[in-house]
Order: C-alpha cells, then structure tokens, then sequence
C-alpha cells in the first residue's frame, strides 16, 4: 500500500529494507531526517557523529567489517568528508556503503551552490539520482546492491526539493542480512603506494564496467512522445521538465549520473530534433554530451545560479510565462531572524557594544549578521570562524584585542576545536567564544557530543567544553549567561584584555527546547517613552505601535518568552 | 496537466508544516486515489522567516512545487504573506487570508513599513479573496496556536465547494469533512484533539 514519504524518509525506509545497520551522519539542511528517520528503526545502529569525515569513516570501517553502512550529509559536509572519500573508491567495499549527498540548489539554508556531481566524477564513485519519494526509496536499495557487485562506495545524490518533498512510495519488508566476513587483505585496504597502484587500476576497469551496466540498465530511460524537442535530464529537473513540457517533448531520464550512458545519450540526440539538457548548478551532464560530439543546447538558455522550476524550463524552451495576478505594493522582505529569547541575541549585543570584528561561523547564529544586530563581519564553513580568527590576529596582533570568533556547541566539536588548538600551539591571543545552546539548532534539535545523550535518546558521555579547552592549552576560560547581558558583556572584556588565547563560553539552552521553562510575557508600562531603546535587539516579539502622541513600545504575549532582554535595554523600568 | 495546487504561507513558527501534512494526510484517507505531492522546505526559513508549502494532486503530479500563476487556492496565515505569493496564483484563483498581521523585521527595525489595505489590495487584482480573522478563532478554540488549524478548516470548507475549481480543473478536490477530522485526530496529541477539533469547525465554518 503506498504511503506518502519524505524524500529523506524513503532513503532510510530503503536503508532499512536493504538489511542496512550500521548509520553514521553529521546534521545538515537538506540531508538531515534521513538519518533521523533511519534512527526510528530498531535494527539500525544510526548515530550524530562530530562531522561528516569521523561518519563516512565509520561507516566505511563498518562496511569492511561486514555490516551494510549508509553515511548522509549535505553537499558542503561531503567536502569535510571527501578525504576519505577518495580513497574509500579505492579500497571499495565489503559489505555495502551508500552515502547520500543533498545538494541545495537556490541556497535555501546554505553557504553555497555547489554542485556534488563533480565528486562522482572526481573520486570515480558511480552516482545514482532518484527523482521521487518512490525511486529514493527503490535507488537507496539498488545502491547497496549495486556497492557490493562493484565493490565500490555509491553516492546518492538528493536535493533540496528531492528529499524534502512527500511523494507517494510503496514500502516492503527488511531483508535481513547477516554481517559478512572479514577477511584480512592489505592489498586492497591498506592504501599506502605499492598497493593502491593496483587498486587505482582496478578502479579505471570498475568504471568501464559500470559504464556497460548504465547502458542498460533501466534506470537510464528514454520516453519518446513529441521527438521534435528532446530534454535530457534527472532528478528533480525531470520532473520540473515534465511538468513544463508534458507530451509535447521526449526525455532521457538519467537515474544514474555517474557513469553516464553513453550509448543512450547518442541515439536520444539522434531520435530528436533539437536536445536539451536541463539540469540546475553546473552543466556537468551538457559538457559530457559536447564531448561526445553531441549538439546540446543547455546553460546557453539555461541559468547557473540558483534552482529551476516547470516554468522556468517552459520559458527556456518554449519561450511562454503564464500569466499571473500582480498586487499594487512591494511587500517588506521578512528575512529569518532570531528567535525571541534567543541566547545569542543577548551575545550579540555585548558584542556590538563592545564594536569587536565577529569572526563568524555556520548555525543559528549566522543570522547576528543581519540588522539591527548585524555583528558578523565573515561566515565560510564550519569551524572557519576559530581558524581565520587566528590568520586575522597573526596577521596583525594588534586585532586580538578589538576581535572574536563566535561558534556553536556542534559546531566547534565538528572542527572548532582544531582551530582552537592551532591557537593555543601557535600562540595568538585570541577570543574565542562558544555559544552552547546544548543543540545543535539550525538543523532542527540534534543532539551532540555536548548534550549528553545520543541521536536514539540515550545517555552518552559529555563533552566538557571547559575541560576540553582547558586540556588544549587554553588558559583563561570563563562561562556565562548570555540572558545577562552586562555580565557577558564584562567576561568577554576581561578575555580581550587577558593577553593570552582565551574562550568564553556563553551557555544558555535553546529557547525552542521542549524541556526549556519559560517566563511569563512581559509588558511595556505607564512609563514607556517611546526611545526605542528595546528595539536595537531585535527580538519579533518587540515592536512599536501607535497610540495617542509618540509610539510606544509593544510586546507580542503569544511570542514572548521572558526573556528580559529588552527589560534591561529599558532605562525608565517600564517593561516588566 | 489536471491537478489542484493549494499553497500554503506563512511565517516560520506559524504551523503551516502541520496544516501541509493534515492535508496530504487527508487526501490520501479519502481512498480518492490521486497522486500526491507536497513540498516543504525547513531550515534556516524556519527561523521567523517567509515560509511556504506546495501541495499539489490529481491524476499525475510531477513537479512537487507551484510556480508563478499555478495555484487554485493560496491559504495565507498571515496578510503580508497573501501579497508576497499572490503572483503564484492563478489569474481565477483565490486567496483565504489569515487577517493577522505579523512584522517582519525590517518594519520593526524602521527600515520598512507593513503596507496598509493588504486584503483591498488582493481584491484590487481581481483575484478572489477571503479574509478571516483566525487568531480570533483559534483563541475562542481555546489556543492561539490553533491558528493552523482554523486556516485548515476553512480551507477544506473551499476545497468542498468549489464546484468551479472542478470544472476547471477535472479534479474534485472536495473531500468530506469526517475525513479531515479523522486526519486532525490522527496527526496531533490526543490531549489537544478535542481544542483542535474545535479550531477546524471554527474555520469551515467561517
């Protein structure tokens, strides 16, 4: 019976159903709920591990030791994962390994576009495509099969209207798969010269092999209607190009974009007219056709940037744009913001008191760079913030005085700490603050190695974020409460002017924590003046409405949580 | 291409990932037998941001997101919200605005005004629109976070008895009312069923 499915729900119901056991994944918008979906299975050993690298490590170990392994992460985490990646295709498989890769085209919650089918093609690891919840469901099994016939990793590669779109799929039953034996075989997993000489051979005849295979191996399918338009295309894009074109055009529906099909590419171009390939982010599929000699038309109608849509495809091609209401007013954008009772906005404010450079990082607290905060001065990569802190105040050391970086609890176990030891090693006297909401948050509430439980609810060992920098070489380490704002303000001052390598941890939960009691909402009294003074946090839950004479200050009760930040922002005591 | 696109608006927070759900869940109880697609997006939107769900049936549905002029009905829980999707309606479809209003932050911040006359200005482009006040009636329900369920009920309400959405379309998206409250039932705490319940007949019949 079909059900409706998440993208990412189907990948783990098909984790599941292949027998898989062993699931190891760092968070990351769009990939997540794979990994939390896979942890609802009981036979599905599914874990956060510190970042991408340390999970497709593990489950690479736990694919040699026998077990089917899945490790998913978002386009950027393959880049943290990619060392191992690319000898992972070299050593191959024991058992199956799969890993997942969500690109977000559009940057709906990322810092860029890349596009991750360069890394099949770059690590010679084949690449699968589903274009629904059904074919997640269905490729996500085949991938495993696929890994152990080739004895190589498979990615799977998502997208952000992939895996978090519901579509309908047909769940079946878990076929279950006893571990496989281990036998020991340097030759092809200990990769040092001699060996891995061998294996890249072998590696070369794996790809001609499966490049045989995607000839034929339906995945890679032509649907011949109108033949005087042809539209090569996968995933998502197939189904935007469907939309757009119906029965008025043909399609060769690629399910497996690396190797590509080459045979198929060149009798689709000769049954068709004109050929397109639609395809959003690079024009990886419309280079290879070029170079086979085919006339493809692609990123010369087509954009680079940003992700496509039916009509967006509609107008490339057939010129047309349906016509469409228009209201006569420019509404104000609504970026996102901090929540209200946010403990980085507390934070953040001492910082702009303070006027420090923010060397920033990715999470919640990326937002302190839009108004009226608007704190960070950059923003990479995980981690970067820590590392680039220490370039900036080795550049000049006169900057450690007037200069932070601010990371979170994930964030800084996934590879602040590195940084952090750079800058206790390589002495630069910077100010490192952790912003430990004890979650990880932008991802959605997953746990950590700080939180002290696990990714299925138990109880695990805790990271001491004071020991830990302690135990690196950091000697002057101070914690407090961001809801406090002037004793933040004063630790962070202190730290400045401590002249040694320093790390405050500002440590207050997530305000949208279940367990987290909040207050009453507060209320603006008789004595509000209307300065605006409580309006330079920017909290949502703050405004200014229009009374009698000057506007006065309004707190929204269905949104606040009692904080008490705009109540010290106030000098006439009028919120309370 | 014979299908329904209903879309959904919001501000993060609001629950228009619930009220998406609700309705993808009672589309596939009805036993109608369409092909279903619903499209979210979560992150970093999430955080206060402009948020918006697709969710599309009919015979086939290949696309999972609406594009500009594809919506039969945009189901707006907040009035600026309703102006900024508008263009994704189609020229004859029809807008149910949640009346509340909610400031984005460059209004709160002064570099922006909330624009006046929102729902005059939704009529003045021809479109159908209905406005009601849903935060009114989530709080007669008994919460005010039932807002999405109001919305929900109203909605249903439209889907029922647009005999032109059918004709126009080929598709009868009407589905009966005990099947969306089996879905309320089915999808939120039992504790708050009763409260919810309440919110949906506040909204069908608004």
């Amino acid at each position: 019976m079909q059900e409706l499915f998440l993208g990412n729900e189907a990948v783990a119901r098909g984790l599941w159903e292949a027998g898989c056991r062993f699931v190891s994944s760092y968070p990351g918008t769009p990939s997540t709920e794979i990994t939390e979906y896979a942890a609802q299975y009981a036979e599905i050993d599914a874990e956060w591990a510190p970042n991408e690298k340390v999970a497709f490590e593990a489950a690479h170990g736990a694919c040699i030791a026998g077990a089917r392994a899945f490790c998913g992460q978002k386009h950027v985490g393959l880049n943290v994962a990619a060392d191992p990646l690319f000898t992972a295709s070299y050593t191959g498989v024991n058992a199956g390994l799969v890993v997942a890769v969500a690109d977000d085209p559009g940057m709906h919650s990322s810092q860029n576009e890349q596009d991750s089918r360069h890394y099949a093609r770059a690590t010679k690891i084949m690449m699968l495509e589903p274009a629904d919840s059904r074919e997640c469901l269905e490729y996500t099994k085949l991938a495993f099969e696929l890994s152990e016939q080739f004895d190589t990793p498979v990615l799977l590669r998502l997208s952000t209207r992939i895996s978090h779109s519901r579509s309908l799929a047909e769940p079946g039953a878990r076929e279950e798969r006893a571990l496989k034996e281990y036998h020991k075989n340097p030759r092809k997993y200990v990769m040092m010269p001699a060996m891995a000489k061998e294996r890249h051979a072998l590696v070369e005849q794996r790809i001609l092999a499966q490049r045989e295979w995607a000839e034929t191996c339906g995945l890679n399918r032509a649907e011949y209607f109108d033949q005087t338009i042809g539209v090569i295309c996968s995933g998502i894009n197939y189904q935007y190009a469907r939309e757009a074109l119906g029965e008025g055009a043909s399609y060769l529906k690629l399910g497996c974009v690396y190797p590509l099909p080459e045979r198929l590419l060149k009798e689709f171009c000769a049954r068709c007219d004109v050929v397109y390939v639609a395809e959003d982010l690079d024009d990886y599929i419309e280079q290879h056709c070029k170079a086979l000699g085919l006339a493809v038309r692609g990123k010369d109608v087509f954009p680079l940037l940003g992700e496509f849509s039916q009509n967006l495809i509609k107008k490339a091609i057939l010129g047309e744009e349906p016509p469409h209401p228009v209201a006569a007013l420019q509404p104000p954008p609504r970026p996102p913001v901090l929540c209200p009772g946010c403990p980085h906005r507390g934070l953040f404010y001492a910082l702009k008191r303070l006027d420090v450079y923010v060397s920033g990082d990715i999470g919640c607290y990326t937002l302190g760079s839009l108004p009226p905060l608007g704190m960070l001065d950059t923003c990479v990569c995980m981690g970067a913030s820590v590392s680039g802190l220490h370039g900036r105040n080795k550049a000049n050391p006169e900057n450690a005085r007037k200069s932070v970086a601010v990371l979170g609890d994930s964030t800084f176990i996934h590879s602040g700490i590195t940084g952090l030891i750079n800058i206790a090693y390589n002495r630069s006297n910077s100010v490192v603050i952790i912003l430990d909401n004890s979650i990880t948050g932008m991802t959605g509430h997953q746990q950590n190695p700080t939180t002290g439980k696990t990714l299925k609810g138990d109880p695990a060992a805790a990271v001491s974020l004071e020991a830990l920098c302690a135990a690196v070489g950091i000697g002057h380490v101070a914690v407090v409460d961001p809801y406090d704002m002037k004793a933040a303000e004063e630790a962070i001052k202190a730290a400045l002017a401590a002249g040694e390598p320093s790390v405050v941890i500002s440590r207050r939960p997530c305000a949208l924590l279940k367990h987290v009691k909040h207050n009453p909402p507060l209320r603006v009294n008789e004595a509000c003046t209307g300065c605006k003074s409580c309006m330079r946090i920017g909290c949502p839950a703050v405004s200014m409405k229009a009374g009698e004479g000057r506007a006065k200050a309004a707190i929204d009760p269905t949104q606040c949580v009692g904080c008490g930040l705009c109540a010290q922002m106030c000098r006439f005591g009028s919120i309370e | 291409m014979e299908q329904v696109s209903i879309m959904i608006v919001g501000v993060g927070g609001q629950g228009t990932l619930l009220a998406s759900r609700l309705l993808g869940a009672a589309l596939l109880s009805s036993g109608c037998g369409y092909d279903v697609k619903v499209s979210e997006v979560h992150g970093m939107s999430q955080r206060g941001g402009s948020v918006v769900t697709y969710v599309k049936f009919g015979e086939r549905v290949a696309s999972p997101i609406i594009d500009l002029g594809e919506a039969d009905v945009i189901l707006a829980f907040e009035q600026l919200e309703a102006a900024r999707w508008l263009p994704y309606l189609k020229p004859e479809g029809k807008v149910i605005v949640n009346t509340q209003r909610i400031d984005p932050m460059p209004v709160i911040t002064g570099a922006a005004e909330y624009p006046q006359g929102i729902v005059e200005h939704l009529r003045a482009a021809g479109v159908a629109v209905q406005a009601i006040d849903a935060l009114a009636l989530a709080m007669e329900s008994g919460s005010a976070k039932a807002v999405n369920v109001v919305l929900l009920g109203a909605l249903a309400k439209q889907l029922l008895r647009s005999s032109e959405l059918a004709d126009a379309t080929g598709v009868s998206p009407g589905i009966p009312r005990g099947t969306w409250e089996e879905a309320v039932r089915s999808t939120v705490k039992p504790q708050f069923a009763e409260m919810n319940l309440k919110a949906f007949a506040l909204g069908w019949a608004a």
